[in-house]
This record gives C-alpha cells, sequence and structure tokens, in this order.
C-alpha cells in the first residue's frame, strides 16, 4: 500500500508538465486505444471482478460506457483498482483517466485535490452494520461499541460526528482496504461494520452467514457517488458528465439496450436529436453523432445499470430510492439534450 | 654551488585539491562542481516542476492544513486527542504508536534474538535443533504474512467481551484486547516515587562504587543487601508513612465494552509479537556470528580459570563478539522500525496509517504529507544508528581495540 502511495506520489512530484498544462485527455485516451479508469479493489454491485476476472458494477458501467462513446467498443477499459486513500493521488498523477470509484461528492475533495466531479452515479448514505445477535436495533444504542471502517473515506469523519453529536463513546479500527475491514468485523473485533449503505448490502453478501449479520435503520449522512476527473479539460470534464446524462436521458425516453435501433427510426424529434440523425451534440462533445446510441448499445440506459448491478437484477437487491428517476420520485435528473 | 630552496607549494590549495579531486587533482575538483550542480539542477526542477503543476491543476499546496481539524478518531492515542484536535497532532498520535511498537518490539527481537542464539549454539542436541528450526521458518516467511497471521489467530483464538476470560476479577482478556486496572494518584503518589528516584540512584551509586573497590583495590564489597533495602525497603516504608500512592481503577462490562482500566489492543499485540519474532530469528543469526568469530581458546582459557560455562560466555566471550554483533544488530533494528508501518494492514494507527493513510486522503496534500513522513523516517533511522555507532565504539574502546 504504501509503495503503491510513493510511488504515485513521485510520479506526482517529478509531474508530467505536459500532461498538466493543457490537457488533451481524449486525444491520449484514443492515442493509447484504452481508456484507464480508476475503480475499487472489490465492491459487488459497483466494481469487482467476477469469476472470469471480468469487471462489473455501475461504477464500472461508467467506464464501459465512456469507453463506448470513444471507440463503439465498451471492452477497451484498462481498470485500475484503488484503495481509497491511493484513489485521487492515481488522478492527479495521470496514472487514470477518470476515478470511477464510489466517491463521495464533497466540497473540499472538489476544491482542493484538483478534480472535479462530473455528476451523481448513486445517491447514498452512511449507515450501520450489525450481528443480529447484538440485539440492537437503533445506531443510538451503539455506546461504547468498536466500529471498523475503512480508512481514508468520508465514513471516517462521519463517524466522528455522529457519535460526538449524539454524546455516545466508540472506539474506531480503521482498516487500510475494505476486505480487511470486513474480515476484522467478521473475526469479532468490532461490533458495528460501517460504510456507505449500499456498501453494507454489497459487504454482506460476502460474509460466511449474511443473514446473522443486519443494516440497523438510520443514514447518518449524505454520500452522493460519482466520477471524477483531473481539472483543466473542459472537454474531458463534459465528455464523462454527459455520458451519464446520456444514460439518464435515455431511461427518461425509454430507450433500452434492446430497442435503441428502432427508436432511432423513429420521426420523434426529441428522440431524433438524443439518437443522433438531427444535431450535432455528439460532434461538439469530441465523440460522434451517434454517441448516445453507442452508450446505450454498450452499457443500457441508467435504469438497466442500476438493475442489473445493485437493483432487482441482482444479488443485492436495493429498491431504486433516491435514485429513480426525478419524475418517479427520485433525484436522478439530466439536463436536456438540445 | 648552492641552489635556493624550491619554495613549497601553499598546504591550503594543496588540502582542498586532496579533499575535493583526491587523485585526479584539479580535474577532479572540476567534476565534482559539475557534479553538484547537475544534482542541485535536477533537484531545482523536481521541486519547481511539481509546485508548477500543482498551482496549474488548483491542488492545494503548502503546511497549512496541518493546523485544521483532523474530524476522525484513532484506537491508541499515548497523548490526549479528539476528533476536533488538528492534523499536526494526528502526525505526533501516529509517531508516537510507531516508536512505541518499534521500542518494544526492538526490546522483545534482541532478548529472543539472544536467547536463540545461545540455543543454537548449546551442546543440547535438542535446545540447538529448537534454535535452528526457529530460525530456518521464520525468516522463510514474508512478515506482512505474519502479522496478518497472528492477528487473525489471536482474534479468533479470543472470545468477544461479554464472555471475555477473567484473570482474577481484575484483568480481562477478549477480542478487544487485554484490559488491565489502571493506576489513579492519591496523595502519597509523590514521596513514593521521590523515594523510589532515589533509591535507584542511590544503587547506581553504590555500584560504581563497588565495581571502583574491585578494579582499583581488589576488594570485594557485597552491595545487594543495600541495593534491595533501597528500591524496596524505602517505598514500602513512604507507603506506611504517607499512605497508599494510587488506587486502581478496576475495568468493568458496560454495554458493549469494558469501560475504565488500560487496554491494550490486540493490533499492538499482533504487530510487536510479528515483528520482534521475526527480527528475532535475524538477530539469532548474527549474535551466533558474534560469538562463533571468538576464539574458541577464550572458551578454553575461561574453562581452565574454572569459570562455568555462562560465566565464561557472559564475562569473557559476549563482550569480545558485540564489536561484531553491533554493526549488523543496527541494521535490524531499523528494518525492525521500518517494517512497523505494515501496522496498517491490520488497523494499527502507526504513522503511515493515520498521517500518511488517513490524513492524505482527507487533505489530499501527498506531497506535503509523504515528504514529512519520509523526513520522519529518516530522523528516527539515523537517530538509531547514531546511538548504536556510539555504542559500538564503547564496546571496541572498553576492549582496547
Amino acid at each position: 500500500m504504501k509503495r503503491v502511495t510513493l510511488a504515485l506520489t513521485l510520479a506526482l512530484a517529478a509531474g508530467l508538465s505536459a500532461e498538466a498544462a493543457d490537457v488533451q485527455t481524449l486525444k491520449t485516451v484514443k492515442d493509447r486505444g484504452m481508456l484507464s479508469c480508476g475503480v475499487s479493489q472489490g465492491l459487488p454491485g459497483f466494481s469487482s471482478p467476477d469469476d472470469k476476472g471480468n469487471w462489473t458494477g455501475i461504477d464500472v458501467d461508467v467506464c464501459r460506457a465512456i469507453a463506448g462513446a470513444i471507440f463503439n467498443d465498451p471492452t477497451k477499459v484498462k481498470y485500475v483498482p484503488l484503495s481509497a486513500k491511493d484513489r485521487f493521488t492515481a488522478l492527479q498523477s495521470g496514472e487514470i483517466d477518470v476515478l470511477s470509484r464510489n466517491t463521495t461528492w464533497t466540497i473540499s475533495r472538489d476544491t482542493s485535490l484538483g478534480a472535479n466531479f462530473t455528476g451523481v452515479t448513486y445517491y447514498d448514505g452512511q449507515g450501520f452494520m450489525v450481528k443480529k445477535s447484538l440485539k440492537v436495533n437503533s445506531a443510538l444504542e451503539l455506546n461504547s461499541a468498536s466500529v471498523c471502517v475503512q480508512t481514508g473515506t468520508t465514513t471516517e469523519q462521519n463517524l466522528a460526528d455522529y457519535f460526538k453529536a449524539n454524546n455516545m463513546k466508540y472506539e474506531v479500527i480503521a482498516f487500510a482496504t475494505n476486505d480487511e475491514t470486513v474480515k476484522a468485523y467478521e473475526a469479532g473485533r468490532c461490533d458495528v461494520f460501517t460504510t456507505d449503505q449500499s456498501g453494507l448490502y454489497a459487504n454482506r453478501l460476502k460474509l460466511a452467514s449474511p443473514n446473522d449479520h443486519m443494516v440497523l435503520p438510520e443514514i447518518i449522512s449524505k454520500e452522493p457517488l460519482g466520477p471524477m476527473v483531473r481539472h483543466g479539460d473542459d472537454q474531458w470534464f463534459d465528455i464523462v458528465k454527459w455520458t451519464l446524462f446520456a444514460m439518464i436521458t435515455a431511461e427518461e425516453l425509454g430507450v433500452t439496450s434492446k430497442n435503441v435501433d428502432e427508436k432511432a427510426k423513429l420521426e420523434n424529434p426529441e428522440l431524433k436529436r438524443v439518437l443522433g440523425s438531427d444535431g450535432n451534440f455528439g460532434e461538439q462533445l469530441g465523440l460522434t453523432k451517434d454517441w448516445v446510441v453507442r452508450i446505450v448499445k454498450a452499457v443500457g440506459n441508467y435504469g438497466e445499470v442500476f438493475d442489473r448491478n445493485v437493483g432487482a437484477g441482482s444479488p443485492l437487491a436495493i429498491n431504486r430510492g433516491l435514485n429513480n428517476l426525478w419524475n418517479k420520485g427520485g433525484l436522478q435528473y439530466a439536463p436536456p439534450i438540445r | 654551488m648552492s641552489t635556493e630552496a624550491r619554495k613549497p607549494p601553499a598546504q591550503s590549495a594543496l588540502k582542498i585539491r586532496r579533499i575535493l579531486g583526491g587523485k585526479a587533482g584539479w580535474n577532479g575538483v572540476a567534476v565534482q562542481f559539475a557534479f553538484a550542480a547537475i544534482l542541485g539542477w535536477i533537484g531545482y526542477e523536481i521541486v519547481s516542476n511539481a509546485r508548477a503543476n500543482l498551482e496549474n491543476q488548483h491542488i492545494a499546496a503548502g503546511f497549512g492544513f496541518l493546523r485544521n481539524n483532523a474530524g476522525f478518531d484513532v484506537n491508541q492515542t499515548l497523548i490526549p486527542y479528539t476528533g476536533s484536535d488538528t492534523f499536526l497532532r494526528v502526525f505526533v498520535v501516529g509517531l508516537l504508536n510507531t516508536l512505541v511498537v518499534s521500542v518494544v518490539g526492538i526490546v522483545f527481537a534482541t532478548v529472543i534474538g539472544f536467547i536463540v542464539a545461545l540455543c543454537r549454539l548449546s551442546p543440547n542436541w535438542l535446545l540447538s535443533r529448537v534454535g535452528e528450526i526457529y530460525v530456518e521458518v521464520i525468516r522463510n516467511l514474508p512478515v506482512l504474512f505474519q502479522i496478518l497471521f497472528w492477528y487473525l489467530a489471536v482474534l479468533a483464538a479470543l472470545p468477544n467481551p461479554r464472555q471475555s476470560i477473567s484473570l482474577f476479577g481484575i484483568a480481562f482478556i477478549s477480542n478487544r484486547g487485554l484490559v488491565v486496572p489502571s493506576p489513579i494518584g492519591q496523595s502519597g503518589l509523590v514521596p513514593f516515587l521521590a523515594m523510589l528516584v532515589f533509591g535507584i540512584v542511590a544503587s547506581l551509586a553504590l555500584r560504581f562504587h563497588a565495581r571502583r573497590a574491585l578494579f582499583q583495590e581488589g576488594r570485594m564489597i557485597r552491595i545487594w543487601p543495600y541495593v534491595l533495602g533501597l528500591l524496596f525497603g524505602l517505598p514500602v516504608a513512604t507507603m506506611l508513612v504517607f499512605g497508599l500512592p494510587f488506587t486502581f481503577e478496576l475495568p468493568q462490562l458496560k454495554g458493549f465494552n469494558f469501560a475504565g482500566g488500560s487496554r491494550i489492543i490486540p493490533e499492538f499485540v499482533a504487530l510487536t509479537v510479528a515483528l520482534s519474532s521475526y527480527t528475532a530469528a535475524f538477530i539469532a543469526e548474527i549474535v551466533r556470528a558474534g560469538i562463533l568469530s571468538v576464539h574458541k581458546g577464550q572458551m578454553e582459557a575461561g574453562a581452565s580459570l574454572g569459570l562455568s560455562r555462562g560465566a565464561t560466555l557472559r564475562l569473557i566471550v559476549v563482550p569480545q563478539a558485540m564489536r561484531v554483533i553491533v554493526p549488523p544488530l543496527t541494521n535490524q533494528y531499523l528494518n525492525l522500525t521500518k517494517n512497523s508501518s505494515l501496522a496498517v494492514a491490520i488497523g494499527y494507527p502507526d504513522l503511515v496509517s493515520v498521517f500518511a493513510g488517513t490524513s492524505l486522503s482527507q487533505t489530499g496534500q501527498a506531497i506535503e504529507i509523504i515528504a514529512m513522513t519520509m523526513g520522519i523516517y529518516l530522523l528516527i533511522s539515523l537517530l538509531t544508528s547514531a546511538v548504536m555507532s556510539v555504542y559500538g565504539w564503547r564496546v571496541s574502546r572498553s576492549l582496547g581495540a
């Protein structure tokens, strides 16, 4: 872990001035023929390799969608698994083109890291998981508990705030990676495991007997998770930002990976604009006219991505909740493509 | 025919030439200056380039972040610390945690290392085989793996706090660590400590006096009854006069964990055990090599003087072996200190974990934090080497070498 950080820091310090000044990330990616995408070291539903070594998850699909829009081939992605504490350095040093790794959007990360968030792929909030045998029903009963947490996350600070605000004592044990944290929780080193609630459901599946553990009802924070890109390349920022918007727009218009070709032939003015037979929005982004078609063919619309990875069609079976479309009671909303 | 003696060239110029240029003379001096200039230029380029890049990318720079609130908690702090303290305090907390695990680890590693070395050299077949197996097994397994093994083995073997193993109802062992009663100072504390310090100083003075008498006049003075009285009798007498120096706060199970008492966390135990047993394997080999380097005639001479094997080792062989042992021993101490940064794998809050880990990702100021961390490790290592050098120098001097 330390060596990775050190190597990245040195790369950052040595500085590739060409990379920093007026970067052409899109050109770099095209020349390389690959998108370099920072993901987690394994969080089911968000980014984790399956038994054949293929990466899947919502965050992975964002990478695949970007690669689909650029190359018309969603497999042209190099995945770089990063621990929570190495992720920003990897982005700053140019090791990755986009960080799509369940990262919470906060003001300090947006302003002091030399990077920008491009949107919200998943609205999350921090929760707690405990063993059912402890007979705890609320986070407010956790006074004097030991809490396992992954280091280098907003989770650690929310935890400190929550226990302080509720005048409770606790002991924190912070591990470098998600897997180590879960292992220590399972070994009984702590009573409570805390992370984003989606992560709790995902990690519960990794435990030997998931049904012995429960997620407490309290959500103690706002955790909007989204992709990040480096400062200073507005074109690349736009591409990543609008890739997500394209997925949301596609769901709103009922365009799915199965019907996208038929929809493209319809004489509906909005569909024609979005799917590229009218106007040249894709070209203005630096992509092609049919960019939305490419994205939807690569990963499907936002709803499909959600269902396949974390929703009803996945072992996690998380409700859409806040992540539903704005006109269905959720928060997912894309500016118009026109 | 008389010739005037040629004036010798100025000594100072020669000296400079020799220091800087060595055998190559003035050409060597030029090369040295050119090399230094190139190094300086590379360093300047790296720093200015990094600074320009950070500015371009709007990445925060400088050490101002050290005064900001950290906002996270740490589970082992040797100085008072809460989440509302600064990153500078986090740095100190992490540093102290690193130091305590290093110092304790070094002490244990040295003791275990010497014992294993003596086992390996022992004429007892079983003992020497046990020593050999220890060294060969432990030093051939990766240390990170050993740390994880000890951590998970310790955790798996211990019960949860509600079923903790009670030691006479005052100390408890569970997978949350060892909880012991913590002392709370009472009115008798100050005189008690004063008498304790006085006892130690007086005992040392006595020992000094006895050694002088032995070496200069050949008189043996028996001091142990006085030392015993000074170290134990005096404090006990003070306690009778002034009352108990401290009372103990007993740990009690409250909710999930023990409240009150002091606690040694399992992460610390696992890390210390793993690091000291691992390093001890190397130290054992160093000590064995050191002892074997002393001519066996020394052992025979000791035996012919009627000294026991233990006394010969202690008084004759080991002091001579120390000259060979100390330099590589220093390396092992440094290795142990540096290996303690593997703590991050098991959640022990050392410097790398809390400062180069959590603080780094909270602030994103990788260059400053990594530089500070590297600087402090360098400082610790150089100080350790310096202390060991002084010790090595004293050992050599006392042998008249």
